[in-house]
Order: C-alpha cells, then structure tokens, then sequence
C-alpha cells in the first residue's frame, strides 16, 4: 500500500491529509502552525500516522504547500542580499532597475545593481552580444558580497540564451554556492515587472531553503523516505532542486491548493469554487482542474511583478461579517468579527449581529442557540439574506468567463451559510472534507510545464505552429517528472499584437500530466 | 510658463489612460522615463502655445509600433535625442522645443522625458486630444502640415529620415521601418514652426490631462462619484453602463479590431451595448441607437473605480460604464471627418456630434 502526504503550513494552522493510492482521503487534520514552522509540520506528520494506524515506510509522496515565502516578502524577514543584473544595454537604461521598489526593501536587497550590453529582439535577434568579459568583472566585484543574484534579459520569454550565458559565467567565477535566478523562469512579458519577480526571487532563496530542510527533517524524524514535492500557485508541483531555485513560484499556492482541493472533492474539473472564510469570500475558477490566472500586474509586498498567480476575487463577506442596522436599513460588513465569532455572534452569545446569526435565524443553520435571534424580524432578515447571496453571486458572475452556467463548489467554514441553488451555478456542491482542501490540494497536485513565444501567425501555418508549440510544453512537462502517457495540454493563450504587421501572436501553452511513479 | 514635476506626471498619466480611448499603450513606461529624467535632470518647463515665438522650431516626438514591445524593450532615453539630433541637421535650425503628438495613453508622457533630459521645454498641446492608431490622424495633418522630414530612432543608435510625398507614405514606410528596427522606435516628426503650432495644435492638453487624473483623484478621497466628475470636466456624457457578456478580436495588418457586447444594467437594463474597436474604441451602439462615434472620445471605465480600461483589458464580467467626450472642432470639421470619422474605419455613418446623439436619446 503506498500513502501521499500533503502538508498545508499556514499563517495560523498547519493542515495535513493522507490519501490513499487512489486518493481516498484517509485521515485529515489541523494543528496549530509553529514559529519555527518544522515542529509544527512535525507535529501535524506525527499525529497524522497516529491516527491513522499507517506505517511510515508506506509513505512514499510527501507534499508542502506553504505561504513562508509570501510572508518574508511582505514582512521584509529574512531576505537576502541581492545583486541586479539587466542584459539588453543600450536598450532599457532610460528606467533603472529597482524603480518604483519601495526604499525599505531597496536598503534590504543592497546596492549592485549592472545594465550590461546584450538582449534580444521580439523575434529573437539580438540586440547587441552579450558583454561577457562584463559579466566576469561583475562576478569578481560581487565576490563574498551577495550570495543571490538575479539576472534579466530583454525579450528573454523569447530566447533566453544570453540569460543562462549569463549564469554560466558568474558559476565559473563564483562557484557552484551562489544562487542566480533567471527571469525567463519566473515571470512573462513586461521587462520591469518580470525583473522584479526576479529580483524578489532571489530575495527568498535563504527562507525557501530553511523551509524545505525543515519539511525534510520532520519527514526524517518520523522515518518517512518519501519523494518531496513543493507546491506552485499554478497547482503543480515542484522539485526541491527547483524549489530552491524559484521559491517565489510557491506565493499564493494556498488559495490554488484550496480551488484544486475543491475541485477534486467535487470531482468538477470545471467550475468556479467558493470558498467562505470567516471576514473574508475568495472566489476563483477552475479550468481543466486549475486556476485561471490573473491576466494584471500584481504588486506583491509593494513591488509591482507580473509573475502567474490564480486569479482570486475576494470580497468582504464571511461567517463573522458584521451586519449594520439603522431603523429598517442595515448594511453588511466589510468588518467581522473573525475568530471573535465564538464570543460575539448572537447564536453564541454575544452582542454583535453577524452573517451567520442571519443565516441560523432564517434555519439555514443549525448553530449555537437560535433562540438569541428569534426576536428578529424576519422580513428584514430576508432582505439581509438576499443581499449576501447577490454578493456571492455579482462576484460568481464576474469571475466567469462566458454566460454559461458552471458548477459551483462551495468550501470553506463558513460554506453552510449559502443556498444550495445560486444564480449562475448549474450545481452547487458543498463537499466534505471542505476544511482541508488546501492540504488535499497539495497532496493530488500534478507536474507541469509551459512555454511562452511570440510567432507570426498566418492562417496557413497557424495550426503547424501551434502543434509546433504544444509539443515543446509537454515536452518540459515530461522533462519535469510527468508520466509521459498521463501529459495534456491544460490551457492555450494566444493573442494578437497590437500596432505591428505580420500578425505577431504570442502564444503560451501550458500542459500537466500525473507523477510518474 | 510652469513647471512640471513628479506629482503632475503622475496626474497626466491617469489623464492619459482616460483619453487613451481604450488604446495608445499604457502609460506607465512613458511614466517611469519621466521620472527618471526628473530626477536626474530636474522639472520640465510647460510652455502655453500662445507663450511660443511664431519662428520657433516645435517637434513633437512619439513612440512608434507596439506597446507590448515597449514595456519589454524599454529605450534607452537617447533615441529621441539622437532623432532630434539628425533632424536639426536636415532642417540646418535648432529645436526650440518638442510636444505630444497624441494625448492618450503612452505618447503622452514619453515627451515630457525627452524634455527632461535634453532641457528643452515642452508645448502645452498636442496633434490629436486623444489617441488614434495611424500617423496622419493628427490635427497637423488636416492643417497641411508636412509629415515628413521625419526621424525614426532606435536604441542601437540608428537613425532614419524620411522625406515622404504625403502621410499614407509616411506611415506605410515607417511601419515597415519599425519591423526592421526591433518593433518599437521614438520619432520626431511633424517639424513645425511657432505659426503652424498656434494654427493646427489642439490646445492644453496636457494641463487637461493633469486635472483629470487630480479630478479622479480628489474625488475618490471626497467620496464622491468620479466618473461624475469628470464627465463634468470634459462636458461628456454617460452612453451606456453593464456588463461585458461577450468580446471578439481579430488581427488585420497590425490592428486589432473587434466588438465587445455589455448587458445593460440599471437604467440600460434591457438593453445591449455593443462597443467597435480598432486599438482604440471607434463606435458605441444599441439595438435601435448609435450612441457615439469617431473622432469623438468614447472611455470605457470601470464602473466601480472609474479607472480607463483599455481595449486588450476588456473581458466577460467586468462592469463597465462608456462615456462619451466631444472632440476638438479641428476634429468635426469635413477634412477632420474624413481622416478619422467613421467611414475611414469602414462604418456606414455619417459622423453625428455625441451631444446631438445624445440629446435625440432623450426624446
């Protein structure tokens, strides 16, 4: 019998589950999440195996999901120093690198920062030769000063070669021990944005690394010999090796991992999933089983990136949303109450009118005392009601991607709040196990690989070309540890350029297949 | 004469977006040159077209080709000077001072860094009050101003000028020049005298610029309705407000052209709107009604934040408020009509002010 772990580490809690090899939840549970995050792991493993009376060396997949990388980041904790590396001079000296960064993470990643002559064009030539005798003066100055460097080249979606040229060069002077990131590996289009991305890459390499060790030693303690995967915001998985390299790739994996646990609980590989905190409802949608992206720059910790991360609409509405009354108009929320429900909510005892005191006085629910909110009129209660159900659906409706109804998940604690039929859902499903669909989510997480290009797209040989495309991303895919019969394509984005001739497309295509076991 | 510093940057650039007309490129490349500029070379100095000599040399300078190779190929900051360069040694006179060709989206700004670093003042004013997607679109143009001499540059360092018989030519050969030269290049062209600025330039546009977006600004931290606001400033109407339901592309010679349908919500509710587009928004419509038309400004905001959504931004979801802003009179006069009125983009109107279209809507 082989097991999967998945390990979810969180602000707050630390979520883990065991699935069985056709991925039957064995056993799930939360524990609290520990400063040093690997006692907490530790705890959540042991406890787990426990419980569920398997042996450790059955283990043979362990997962982690985790939001370390995000939390350094944003509390500035932790960050390496960092050495700037732009490849594309002349081109791009008119915007220095680090514009627009705020000063207090400016002063964190230090002062070295190079334009370097180099970069290519939108259709993969050059704009000059790669300054290579720079390169190696620039390594020789960074000695013994940074020990994370990140490199970005012009038009490095389209060829990277002067960026791995790059890395190259800076190994042979530095050594094997410096970490270099390369944006091509990390963000899209938009130089400053992926730039960025890269920057704070290399900015979390250190924190990235104590995580996975950490996650590693708990595993060896309890004498688990399991395969480690990290998890990714795009609902795949990667190696440590890899982790290592673009940690950055893990922000936000927590919401992929809850939309994908969603989605396998449900078994909808289509759907729009709902997942009802106690302050606060993410909203984000499934296609073939992951998370669309956001298509906008996203500002991470101040820093505006455009690196992939879900597509996630959130709005001010949970279990412990405060409603506000005056004569017979009320509003609702954005406040709550959060994890103050237990004292404040009506139903508990409180003082405080939320959503979910609305929700047990019209017996949607069945919590705490509903005698507390008896005396409330009802009719008012309808219209509250109503109102938070035009929320969710306004935001179900805007996340959409046509007028067709979809499946529509609810998960999360404060799931039961909702009716079972919503405007615009075909379904709607409130599974069980909902509570630890972020650690499900890591634990099925699947391999994938993608690659972005621009082509010139003719009618013609506009189906070669894609063909052409599709094979390149399953070709990374099975490269990154996929079983090669389990690969499919996952999404194909392709759009026109606007202001130049020759129907100039850039196309990205993303495929992702099952571990090969 | 004022100047121009980082905080009225700032403000232009959201003026920018909005008078973008949903295309022109984001603004925010053009945004951050300007403040390096500013801050390694110090404030700009905005000069009112009336305060300009009649015999003074104005070029106005713009990027040309695709916006998304501009936010990855970023210039260097030399190419429209070295276009300046060539073109003051064709001309044998020297610049007095550059402009905005265009007031939406990217062009804007990048001027206003070209004036940063080379110290040239820069003239209130521009060739169009808004964005359109082709070279002889400018009001210069429909005042018999002469394309060319014109300078295309890149950052390599390469230059070329040319002497074209008329605009058809002039954006045919520098579209193909652009290709060749990475897709993405800064210009100086439309050479110009004080006279023919005072003659055949839109006025203030950037000063318009600037108060829209203190206008959007000022009136999120009142809490009052920006979109209000400022269709107040510009005298616009509201045309339509929903809901994109549906949104179709295509590519047709470096354009993308394409329709958005909004489902109407709150007092359209009932009704459709369908949104044309060319790069940038051409033609606002109902089932029964055309509600705007080119060369008059149609903006997509949003309808929550009021910020400019641009043509490549619009998706299913997204509630979406058009307003609709007349246009400068060089634009709604016969020779204007025809350069970029509605049957240049190939619809079968007669071009019709939007008040007047608006005001037969209310009967």
């Amino acid at each position: 019998m082989t097991f999967r772990l998945g390990i979810d580490v969180g602000g707050t809690n630390t979520d883990g589950v065991l699935l069985d090899r056709e991925m039957n939840v064995v056993h799930s549970l939360k524990t609290p999440t520990t400063d040093d995050v690997e006692t907490g792991i530790y705890q959540t493993i042991n406890q787990l195996i426990t419980d569920a009376h398997v042996d450790a060396d059955n283990i043979d997949f362990a997962m982690l999901g985790t939001t370390q990388c995000t939390n350094a980041i944003v509390e500035r904790k932790h960050l390496n120093k960092v050495a700037i590396i732009r490849i594309g001079a002349p081109a791009g000296t008119a915007i220095k690198p680090l514009a627009g960064v705020p000063d207090d993470l400016k002063a964190i990643l230090g002062n070295y920062t190079y334009m370097v002559e180099g970069g290519h064009e939108y259709n993969g030539d050059e704009i000059s030769p790669l300054n290579e005798g720079k390169i190696r003066l620039i390594a020789e100055e960074l000695k013994g000063n940074v020990d994370s460097i990140a490199v970005t080249s012009i038009f490095s979606p389209v060829s990277k070669r002067h960026e791995t040229r790059t890395e190259e060069i800076l190994r042979d002077v530095l050594g094997d021990d410096i970490s270099v990131s390369l944006s091509s590996e990390v963000g899209s289009m938009g130089l400053l944005e992926r730039e960025n991305a890269t920057i704070l890459n290399a900015s979390i390499i250190d924190v990235a690394k104590r995580t996975a060790e950490g996650f590693e030693k708990a595993l060896n303690t309890k004498g688990i010999d399991a395969k480690v995967f990290f998890c990714q915001n795009d609902g795949t998985l990667m190696s440590k090796h890899y982790t290592l390299k673009y940690p950055i790739l893990t922000v936000a994996c927590g919401p992929t991992n809850s939309l994908r646990g969603a989605s396998f609980l449900s078994d909808n590989k289509d759907a729009i999933i709902v997942d009802v905190g106690g302050t606060t409802t993410d909203i984000g949608v499934l296609a073939k089983g992951f998370p669309r992206q956001s298509s906008l720059a996203v500002e991470l910790g101040g820093v505006r990136t455009n690196f992939r991360m879900p597509d996630i609409h959130s709005i001010g509405l949970g279990g412990g949303t405060v409603i506000h009354l005056e004569g017979d108009q009320f509003t609702v929320g954005p406040d709550s109450v959060g994890h103050r429900i237990q004292e404040e909510a009506l139903v508990f005892g409180g003082s405080t009118l939320t959503a979910t005191d609305v929700a047990v006085a019209l017996g949607k629910v069945t919590l705490g005392n509903p005698e507390n909110v008896s005396h409330l009129d009802s009719e008012l209660l309808g219209a509250i009601y109503q109102r938070m159900t035009d929320m969710v659906e306004e935001s179900i409706d805007k996340i959409k991607t046509s007028a067709d109804n979809m499946p529509v998940a609810l998960v999360g604690g404060g799931n039961v709040l909702f009716p079972d039929d919503l405007h615009g859902a075909s379904e709607v499903y409130k599974p069980e196990n909902g509570g630890v669909a972020n650690a499900i989510g890591s634990a099925i997480s699947q391999i994938s690989g993608e690659i972005e290009k621009i082509y010139a797209i003719s009618p013609e040989n506009r189906e070669e070309i894609l063909n052409n495309a599709k094979q390149l991303a399953i070709n990374e895919t099975i490269e990154a540890g996929a079983d090669s019969e389990k690969v499919e394509i996952v999404d194909i984005e392709n759009v026109p350029l606007a202001y130049l001739p020759g129907n100039a497309t850039r196309v990205k295509i993303k495929a992702a297949g099952d571990l090969a076991l | 004469m004022r100047l121009i510093g980082k905080e009225e940057v700032e403000n232009i650039a959201i003026g920018a977006a909005l008078l973008g007309t949903g295309g022109g490129g984001d603004p925010f490349v053009g945004k951050m040159m300007a403040f390096q500029a500013i801050e390694e070379q110090g404030p700009v100095e905005l000069l009112d077209i009336t305060e300009i000599n009649d015999e003074d040399v104005i070029v106005p300078s713009a990027m040309m080709g695709a916006p998304t190779v501009l936010v990855e190929k970023i210039p260097s900051g030399d190419e429209a000077l070295e276009a300046f360069h060539s073109l003051e040694d064709v001309l044998n006179k020297k610049i007095k001072a550059t402009m905005p060709i265009e007031a939406g989206g990217v062009n804007s700004l990048l001027p206003v860094a070209l004036a940063a670093s080379t110290g040239l003042p820069i003239v209130d004013g521009d060739g169009m009050g808004r964005a359109f997607p082709e070279l002889q679109m400018v009001t210069f143009y429909l005042n018999g101003v002469s394309t060319t001499p014109m300078v295309l540059a890149d950052e390599k360092g390469n230059s070329a000028v040319l002497n074209m018989v008329n605009g058809e030519w002039a954006e045919k050969i520098a579209r193909a020049a652009t290709m060749e030269m990475g897709g993405s290049v800064m210009n100086a062209i439309y050479p110009m005298n004080g006279r023919q600025v005072k003659d055949a330039s839109i006025y203030r546009t950037l000063t318009l610029e600037e108060n829209i977006g203190r206008t959007i600004k000022e009136a999120k931290a009142n809490q009052k309705n920006p979109i209000e606001e400022v269709l107040q400033l510009l005298g616009g109407f509201t045309l339509f407000s929903g809901k994109v339901i549906d949104i179709e592309r295509q590519t047709d010679g470096g354009f993308v052209r394409g329709t958005a349908t909004i489902e109407g919500l709150d007092q359209h509710k009932g009704d459709n709107g369908y949104l044309e587009f060319q790069n940038e928004n051409l033609i606002v419509k109902t089932d029964h009604d055309v509600l705007c038309m080119t060369p008059d400004l149609i903006c997509v905001l949003d309808t929550e934040t009021a910020l400019p959504m641009t043509t490549e931004g619009l998706r299913y979801g997204a509630r979406v408020t058009v307003i609709g802003i007349p246009a400068d009179e060089k634009w709604r006069t016969e020779k204007g009509v025809e350069v970029a009125g509605p049957r240049y983009f190939g619809y079968d109107y007669d071009f019709t002010p939007v008040e007047t279209l608006h005001e037969r809507q209310g009967e």
